[in-house]
C-alpha cells in the first residue's frame, strides 16, 4: 500500500512533465496532420537552455532565491524555444506544406537528428547533472520505517501543469486565436478565405507547444537534476503516446494520456522490470494505434468511400 | 407499389438482386430505413432520389464496403435462388452456396473484395477513383487482378516467365484492348489516367470495372460533369453493356435524361425509405416523388399522401 | 526566415531603385534571430570544474555564425531573391530529372559496369589491392544501402506504406546469421557426420536463405497488426516495433548477448573455402599469395550479387500482378478492394518481400562485421534508408542507388577532412558533425526536392509507346 502510494504519487509527476509535451504534439497534429518528431528534441534542447539559464542566473548573478530563480529560468527557457520551434516552423515545415505529403515528416526526422547532434556538438556528449534544488519534502505515511513522501518539487510541477493547462484550454476554447486555431484544422483554405491568418495561426502553436514544452523541460531538470542530449527522443516518443492514448487533437486528452503513460511506466518499473519499461512504453503506442487509434477522448473517424 | 392488374415485371420474375429490408445506421443517424427493392436480371435499374436520401449509403452495403446494421443482400448467379437454397445458406452461416450453373451470394456477409471478386459485382464511384499515376492501360490489368495472379502462379511462374503467363498477360492485354476500343480511349492507353478529361476518366472507371468480369456492375452517378453529348454516348455505352454482356446494371443518377431514357426500373429513395418503385413511366407520374423532387412542404405531403392512401388502400 | 518580408520590403522600396534598406532590415532581423537561436546553446558550455557545473563562455563562436548568417542572408536578399531578378519560369522536370531521364540508358550499364569493375579500378587508383582496402570497404558499405534502400523501396516507393522501422528486418537478418552460425548445437549437429569445420565454412550459405525468409516471415508478423493504420500512424507503429525489437535484443541478455552483442561470428567463405593462410585456404588452392583483401573483394561480389538479385526480382515483379498491385494499392486502396484485389495480401506480400531483402542485407552485415550488437540497429539506420528512399524518388531503383553512393559517399567523406584540423584546432573532429550535417541534409533535401531526384514513373507494359508518368500524378499512398 504505502509503495503503492509512492509510486502513485511520481507517477504523477512524471506524467505531467509527458503530458506537458504531449500538448504540444497533439496540437501540432491537430492543426497541420504531421507528427512533429523534432519536438522531443525541443523538449530536450529546452531543458539544456533551462541549465544554462539556471547556471548564470545562480552563479553569475547571484540569485540565491531558488523560487525566484526557477521562475526566471522558466520565462527565458519559454522564450528561447518559443524563438526556435517558430524557427523550425519556418525553415523546416512551412515550405512543405501542401506538397508531397512524406516530405514534411522526413524534414521532421531530420530536425529531430539535427537538433540531438547539435547539442551534441555544441555541450558534449555527457550528462549534465545540477546540484539537487528544492530537496524539502512532506512526508505523508510512515510504517515500518518506509515513508511515503510528497517533494515539494512534485507539488510545484503537479501545480504548474494544472494551472498552464486550465490556462491554455481557456486560450484555445474561449478566444479568438483559439477559434481560428480551430478553423484552420477543419479547413486551411476556407478559414483562409474567411480572412484567418492561417500562417500566423500556425505558428502560433508552434509557439505554444515549444513553450509547454520548455515547461516540461525545465521541470524534467529540476526533477531530475540532470540534462543530456540524448534524452528527447524516448521522451518524445512516450508524450507522443500519451497524445494519442488521450485522442490526437484533444487537449484533456494529452494530459489524461500523459498521466497514464506516467502511471504505467512508474508502476511497470516498480512492479515488474525496470529494463523493460521503455518496451511497455513502445507497446502500449503500437496497441493504442491498431486497437484504439481515436484515443480516449478523441472522435472516432469512418471511412470516406 | 399498387399498380391494379399490374404485368409480371423483369424484376420480380428473374431477380438478379434483391435487397431486403435493409437497415443501416450511423449512431443515431438511420441512414438507411427498411428498404427493400429488387433489381431484374439483364435489366439496367436506377436508383434515385434527392441529395442525402441514402443512395451512395445502399451502394456501399451492396458492394461490401458497409456492413449493414440489418438486412440481407440476395445475389444470384445465373437464376434466382429458390426459397430453399435461400434458406439453406442463411440458416447454416455461409456467405455463398454455389452450384453448378447457378450460385448465391448474401452479400452482407462477405468482405468488399470478395464481393468483386467472388460475387462479381463491380462498381464506379461518385469521385473517380482511377489509378491516376498508372497507365489507362495499367488501370485495367489491375481490373484482372486475381485472374492474373493465379495464371502467374503467384509469382512464381512470371518471375521466371513460363510461357503459361505470358499467354495469360496477353489474353488480358486483349481484354483491355476491348474494352479500350468500347470506351474509345485505345489512344490513350499509354497515356497516365490522371492526365485524362474528366469524361473519359468515367468511361476508362466504367471499363475498369468491366474488366473484372462482371453480372452486376453498379454505377454510383456515373453521368455526373458530364455534357450532353458524353451523356448521350454514356447511354449507347450501357445499352451495349447490356446487349453484349447481359451484364445487369444499377445506378445512381441525378440526370433524369440517363434515367428517363435507359432505364428499364426505377427506384426512388428519400430520407432512405423508398418511396415509389416501377417503370420510369410509373415513377414520374407517382405525386410522392413529385413532392420528394419539387420539396412540397409538410401538410402538402400528408395531404397527397391522405388521398393516395384512400385511393390505394395500401402503403409501401 | 522571413523570405517574404524580403519580397515585401523590396517592392515598397519602390521601383528596384534601391533595395538595400530593406534588405539590410531584413537580414538584421535574421541574425537577431540566429543569435537567439544560438546564443544559449552555443554561447555557453556547460563544463564540469571540480566536480561542479560550470560555465565556458564561448561569444567568438556565436559572433562569427551570427555574421555569417547576416552576411549570407544580405548578399541572397540583394541577389538571388532581390525583387529586381526575373521571376524563373520553372517548367517540366528540373536540370537533374532530366539529366537523369536522358543518360538513364546508357547510364544503367555504365553504372553496372562501373560496378563490376570497381575493385579493379580501386585497386589501380591506390596502387595495390591492401591499399585499396578503405575504397572497397566504402563500395561494401554503399551497396549494402543500396540493397536496403531497393528492399525498403519495395515497401515505401511502390505499396506507399510508410515503414520507420525497417532495420528490424536487417537486425533480423544479422542476428539470424549471429545465432545460428555461432550456436552450439548446430555446429555439434554437422560435425557428427560432415566434419569439424563444415559449419564454420558452409554456415553464411546456408544461413542466407534462412535468414532472408526469417525476416519475411518477421515483415509479415509485424504486418499483420499494421493493416488497419494508414499514414503517420502507420509510420509511428512500425518506429515503435523496430525499438521493441532492439530493445529486446538489449534486455534478452540469455539469447542474444545483450548489449555486448556476439562477437567472433564464423567469416565469408568461398563456397566452403575459407580465406585463411592455411594449406587449404583460398589462396592455396587458387595458387595465389595469400592476402587478407581477398575475403573482402568476394565480400564486394556478394553484396553486389545480392544487390543485383533484388534490383532484378523487383523489375520483374512490378510487370506482375502482385507488382502492379503494390502501386494500384499506393494510388488508392478503395479502388483496389473494389476490383477484388484483397488488400491484406497485397500489404503483407510488400512487408515481406521488402523485409525479406532487408534480412538478406542482415545477414551481409553480420558475416561481414563477424560482429554484431544492438547499436547497429538504432532508428538512426531506418531513417538514413529512408531518406534514401526518398532522396531517390520513391519508386525509382536508378534514384535510389545514385542517392545511397550520395549519402553514404558524402557522410563517408566527413571522416577524411583532416584538415580541418589545420583550421579548427587538434580538439576539432569531423566525424561528430556527421549526425549533425545528416540531419541538415534530410532538411535540406526535402525542400530542394520533396520528390526526390527521379521523380517519373516507368509504366509497367504498354501497347505502343512508354512514355514516362509525370511525378505529380503519382500518388504516394496512405502510409
Amino acid at each position: 500500500m504505502d509503495v503503492f502510494v509512492q509510486q502513485l504519487i511520481n507517477g504523477l509527476t512524471l506524467g505531467s512533465i509527458y503530458g506537458l509535451i504531449a500538448i504540444g504534439y497533439t496540437m501540432v497534429f491537430g492543426i497541420i496532420g504531421m507528427v512533429n518528431f523534432a519536438h522531443g528534441d525541443v523538449f530536450m534542447v529546452s531543458s539544456f537552455i533551462a541549465l544554462i539559464c539556471f547556471l548564470l542566473v545562480t552563479t553569475v548573478l547571484g540569485i540565491t532565491s531558488i523560487f525566484l530563480a526557477l521562475a526566471i529560468v522558466l520565462v527565458v527557457a519559454m522564450f528561447f524555444t518559443s524563438l526556435m520551434n517558430w524557427a523550425i516552423e519556418r525553415v523546416a515545415y512551412r515550405p512543405l506544406r501542401g506538397s508531397f505529403r512524406l516530405a514534411p515528416m522526413i524534414s521532421a526526422i531530420g530536425m529531430s537528428i539535427f537538433l540531438a547532434n547539435f547539442v551534441q556538438v555544441a555541450q558534449g556528449p555527457r550528462n549534465k547533472p545540477v546540484p539537487p534544488m528544492i530537496t524539502d519534502v512532506i512526508v505523508i505515511m510512515e510504517r515500518d520505517g518506509y515513508q511515503v513522501t510528497l517533494a515539494w518539487k512534485q507539488i510545484i510541477i503537479m501545480v504548474l501543469t494544472t494551472v498552464l493547462l486550465a490556462g491554455f484550454w481557456y486560450l484555445v476554447q474561449k478566444t479568438s486565436l483559439g477559434r481560428a486555431q480551430r478553423a484552420v484544422e477543419q479547413d486551411r483554405k476556407m478559414a483562409a478565405l474567411l480572412g484567418i491568418n492561417v500562417d500566423h495561426t500556425i505558428s502560433l502553436t508552434f509557439v505554444i507547444g515549444a513553450a509547454l514544452a520548455a515547461v516540461a523541460g525545465t521541470m524534467y531538470l529540476m526533477y531530475y537534476g540532470v540534462a543530456n542530449f540524448a534524452d528527447g527522443f524516448v521522451p518524445g516518443v512516450k508524450a507522443f503516446t500519451a497524445a494519442v492514448l488521450g485522442g490526437i487533437g484533444s487537449l484533456p486528452g494529452a494530459v489524461l494520456g500523459g498521466l497514464l503513460i506516467g502511471l504505467i511506466e512508474v508502476f511497470w518499473s516498480a512492479y515488474f522490470s525496470i529494463e523493460y519499461k521503455d518496451v511497455a512504453a513502445f507497446s502500449i503506442l503500437a496497441i493504442t494505434l491498431i486497437f484504439l487509434p481515436q484515443g480516449l477522448l478523441g472522435r472516432p473517424e469512418v471511412e470516406k468511400v | 407499389m399498387a399498380e391494379i392488374a399490374a404485368p409480371v415485371h423483369n424484376w420480380d420474375k428473374d431477380p438478379i438482386l434483391e435487397v431486403q429490408h435493409l437497415f443501416m445506421r450511423f449512431g443515431g443517424l438511420i441512414a438507411v430505413n427498411d428498404l427493400s427493392f429488387k433489381v431484374g436480371r439483364g435489366d439496367i435499374t436506377a436508383l434515385i432520389g434527392p441529395n442525402g436520401a441514402g443512395k451512395t449509403t445502399v451502394f456501399n452495403c451492396i458492394t461490401g464496403f458497409y456492413k449493414p446494421s440489418e438486412g440481407r443482400l440476395v445475389l444470384g448467379h445465373g437464376r434466382a435462388p429458390t426459397e430453399e437454397e435461400l434458406a439453406t445458406v442463411t440458416l447454416n452461416g455461409e456467405r455463398a452456396l454455389v452450384g453448378s450453373n447457378s450460385g448465391v451470394y448474401l452479400l452482407e456477409r462477405m468482405p468488399d473484395y470478395k464481393v468483386s471478386g467472388e460475387a462479381k459485382v463491380a462498381r464506379t464511384f461518385q469521385n473517380i477513383r482511377l489509378f491516376t499515376g498508372m497507365t489507362v492501360l495499367e488501370n485495367l490489368m489491375v481490373a484482372q487482378h486475381n485472374v492474373l495472379m493465379s495464371a502467374s502462379g503467384y509469382s512464381l511462374k512470371g518471375l521466371f516467365g513460363l510461357p503459361s503467363w505470358n499467354s495469360a498477360q496477353k489474353q488480358a492485354t486483349e481484354r483491355a484492348k476491348y474494352w479500350l476500343d468500347k470506351v474509345g480511349l485505345t489512344e490513350r492507353a499509354d497515356d497516365p489516367a490522371g492526365d485524362l478529361p474528366y469524361g473519359a476518366q468515367r468511361r476508362l472507371e466504367i471499363a475498369r470495372a468491366m474488366c473484372s468480369g462482371p453480372i452486376l456492375l453498379c454505377l454510383d452517378e456515373p453521368a455526373a460533369g458530364l455534357n450532353p453529348r458524353e451523356s448521350l454516348e454514356l447511354n449507347e455505352l450501357l445499352r451495349a453493356v447490356r446487349a453484349e454482356h447481359g451484364t445487369s446494371i444499377l445506378l445512381i443518377e441525378h440526370d433524369m435524361s440517363v434515367v428517363m431514357e435507359i432505364s428499364d426500373h426505377v427506384v426512388v429513395l428519400d430520407y432512405g425509405t423508398k418511396i415509389s418503385d416501377g417503370t420510369p413511366e410509373a415513377v414520374k407520374h407517382d405525386p410522392r416523388v413529385i413532392a420528394a423532387y419539387l420539396g412540397v412542404d409538410e401538410d402538402a405531403v400528408e395531404d397527397v399522401e391522405a388521398v393516395l392512401d384512400e385511393a390505394t388502400g395500401t402503403q409501401s | 526566415m522571413a523570405v517574404d518580408t524580403a519580397h515585401s520590403a523590396g517592392a515598397v522600396a519602390g521601383s528596384g531603385s534601391s533595395i538595400l534598406p530593406g534588405a539590410l532590415k531584413d537580414a538584421f532581423l535574421t541574425g537577431l534571430i540566429a543569435l537567439g537561436l544560438l546564443g544559449p546553446l552555443v554561447g555557453f558550455e556547460t563544463v564540469v570544474i571540480d566536480g561542479a557545473l560550470g560555465l565556458a563562455y564561448r561569444p567568438l563562436v556565436v559572433a562569427i555564425m551570427v555574421g555569417i548568417i547576416f552576411a549570407g542572408r544580405l548578399i541572397l536578399n540583394l541577389t538571388v531573391w532581390s525583387p529586381n531578378r526575373p521571376p524563373k519560369a520553372q517548367a517540366g522536370p528540373g536540370p537533374i530529372a532530366r539529366g537523369v531521364v536522358a543518360i538513364s540508358p546508357a547510364f544503367k550499364p555504365a553504372l553496372f559496369a562501373f560496378a563490376i569493375g570497381f575493385p579493379l579500378l580501386a585497386a589501380a587508383m591506390t596502387g595495390g589491392l591492401s591499399e585499396s582496402r578503405y575504397l572497397i570497404d566504402l563500395g561494401i558499405l554503399i551497396l549494402t544501402y543500396v540493397m536496403l534502400g531497393w528492399g525498403l523501396n519495395i515497401v515505401v516507393g511502390l505499396a506507399g506504406l510508410l515503414d520507420l522501422g525497417y532495420v528490424a528486418f536487417y537486425a533480423v537478418g544479422a542476428y539470424t546469421y549471429a545465432l545460428l552460425a555461432t550456436s552450439e548445437p548446430v555446429n555439434a549437429f554437422f560435425a557428427s557426420f560432415l566434419g569439424e569445420t563444415f559449419w564454420a565454412n558452409w554456415a553464411f550459405w546456408f544461413c542466407l536463405p534462412a535468414a532472408g525468409m526469417f525476416a519475411g516471415l518477421w515483415g509479415m508478423i509485424l504486418g499483420f497488426p499494421v493493416l488497419r493504420l494508414r499514414g503517420d500512424y502507420l509510420a509511428i507503429v512500425t518506429l515503435a516495433f523496430g525499438e521493441i525489437i532492439r530493445l529486446v535484443l538489449i534486455n534478452w541478455v540469455d539469447f542474444t548477448g545483450g548489449g555486448a552483442g556476439i562477437a567472433s561470428i564464423p567469416r565469408a567463405t568461398f563456397f566452403g573455402i575459407p580465406f585463411t593462410a592455411g594449406e587449404d585456404g583460398f589462396a592455396a588452392l587458387f595458387g595465389l599469395e595469400f592476402n587478407p583483401m581477398h575475403r573482402i573483394v568476394f565480400l564486394y561480389f556478394v553484396i553486389l550479387a545480392l544487390a543485383l538479385i533484388t534490383a532484378f526480382t523487383t523489375v520483374r515483379l512490378r510487370r506482375l500482378p502482385v507488382g502492379r498491385a503494390w502501386e494500384a494499392l499506393r494510388e488508392d486502396e478503395i479502388a483496389c478492394r473494389s476490383l477484388g484485389l484483397n488488400t491484406t495480401n497485397v500489404k503483407l506480400s510488400a512487408f515481406a518481400t521488402g523485409a525479406m531483402f532487408g534480412g538478406f542485407a542482415g545477414c551481409f552485415f553480420a558475416v561481414r562485421a563477424g560482429f554484431v550488437s544492438p547499436e547497429s540497429f538504432t532508428f538512426d539506420i531506418s531513417a538514413m534508408i529512408l531518406a534514401i528512399v526518398v532522396l531517390g524518388g520513391m519508386g525509382s531503383q536508378i534514384g535510389v542507388a545514385v542517392a545511397a553512393a550520395v549519402m553514404m559517399g558524402g557522410m563517408e567523406m566527413l571522416r577524411n577532412l583532416g584538415f580541418l584540423k589545420q583550421v579548427f584546432g587538434d580538439s576539432f573532429d569531423p566525424s561528430l558533425y556527421r549526425m549533425l550535417l545528416f540531419g541538415f541534409a534530410m532538411v535540406a533535401i526535402m525542400i530542394w526536392k520533396p520528390r526526390g531526384l527521379v521523380s517519373s514513373r516507368d509504366p509497367t507494359i504498354y501497347l505502343k509507346e512508354k512514355k514516362a508518368v509525370s511525378g505529380s500524378l503519382v500518388k504516394e499512398g496512405h502510409g
